[in-house]
């Protein structure tokens, strides 16, 4: 597999959220709003990237029986570098996300790719499917947000564009609507893979 | 390279250098982003003051002092402009609201009339409930005198209008704004 390959199968082929099904307590939790979906996209994409890294650089040094230990202790360290530094700098964001931040670390995704790729390919190989699996994953969100944020609250990115009072579609921001609007998605993104 | 075999002495180095490497470079940003974090706090507090009690010149949070309330002490920030009370901002809670604790910050003038208030967090149902952060609900609190009008909604006798469909949420939100006119009543003048 070329690098190209590496990277843009994050986004389609091998899309976390909308194929494999994996990391679905955030995607269904945070992405209210579009915001919400892209802060929590990108904070993922981070620590996939470092965590990525580093597993592939200290993959031999590390022996098979301890593996996962030392893997789940290098993505928490990094949860919780971005943890501080959200907290620190986009303070308004970090209380959207909330508990969702502390919760990357057992992001499925995350642990996923450290095993079955990081541990097992050099490290630019590594970075390219850390950025490409966390931006798909970010762009699965930001989608899923901006839809239920449209239908839901009227709104994209906080620019309300129906009257103040105006009567939306609230379930849509409530979870089951998170529910609905993953399954559409997953049902269109399962047709046009039949289809090419 | 060879990959290390899983012998006990290589696992437990293994180990301890990870977690020694991992928790000295956790130390080290917990000191660069301490100092950024007590500021943003600081300063979203300072911004919720400003919304709530008329302009000051003095810095509320060093004058905090704290009263009495059913629900623990509250922190109170005076704001004085050229040293005469202006207004206290109060931030109080309630454990009514639909889902967890209500936190609001309320300006009291130094008649004992609202000035303003302003939801500071709150894990109330969107759409719904937290529709009270929006002008049309806090508004109507608004210059009240609680002395003289009952801090309810309508339908309790009061004189505050509930969100449609979430009763639950104004009922709390007017409990919050009580108990701080309360303890302030009681222990907050000075």
């Amino acid at each position: 597999m070329n690098q190209w390959q590496n990277f843009s199968k994050g986004f389609f082929k091998e899309n976390g959220v909308f194929v494999l099904l994996l990391g679905m307590c955030p995607t269904l939790g945070v992405t209210s709003s579009a915001i919400n979906g892209l802060g929590m996209g990108l904070a993922t994409t981070f620590v996939l990237v470092m965590s990525n890294v580093v597993i592939s650089l200290i993959k031999n040094l590390v022996p098979d029986k301890v593996r996962i230990p030392v893997f789940i202790v290098v993505i928490a360290s990094f949860v919780t570098i971005v943890q501080m530094t959200m907290e620190a700098f986009v303070p308004a964001l970090f209380k959207a996300l909330g508990v969702f931040i502390p919760l990357i670390v057992v992001n499925c995704i995350i642990l996923g790719r450290a095993e079955a790729f990081a541990s097992k390919n050099n490290v630019l190989s590594s970075l390219l499917d850390g950025l490409g699996i966390g931006l798909g994953f970010a762009m699965a969100l930001t989608m899923l947000g901006s839809i239920r944020e449209i239908l839901g609250n009227g709104s994209l990115f906080n620019f309300k564009f129906v009257p103040e009072d105006a009567s939306t579609m609230l379930v849509f921001v409530l979870s089951p609507g998170a529910f609905i609007v993953l399954g559409y998605l997953i049902a269109l993104v399962n047709r046009i893979r039949k289809v090419s | 390279m060879a990959k290390k075999e899983s012998s006990f002495k290589n696992m437990v180095i293994t180990l301890l250098v990870v977690t020694v490497l991992a928790s000295s470079a956790l130390a080290y940003i917990n000191e660069l982003t301490k100092g950024p974090i007590e500021e943003a706090k600081l300063k979203a507090k300072l911004e919720a003051i400003g919304k709530v009690v008329p302009e000051f010149n003095n810095n509320p949070s060093e004058e905090m002092y704290t009263i009495q309330s059913d629900l623990g002490e509250l922190e109170c920030y005076p704001a004085k402009q050229s040293d005469k009370l202006v207004g206290t901002a109060i931030s109080t809670l309630t454990k009514l609201g639909f889902s967890g604790t209500i936190r609001i910050m309320v300006g009291i003038s130094p008649e004992g009339k609202i000035i303003n208030s302003v939801v500071l967090e709150h894990s109330e149902t969107p759409g719904l409930g937290s529709k009270m952060t929006q002008a049309k609900f806090k508004d109507q609190f608004k210059n009240l005198d609680p002395a003289k009008e009952e801090l309810k909604v309508t339908k309790d006798g009061g004189v505050i209008d509930a969100i449609t469909a979430s009763t639950i949420t104004s009922r709390a939100y007017c409990d919050a704004v009580q108990r701080a006119y309360n303890a302030y009543r009681k222990g907050g003048l000075k």
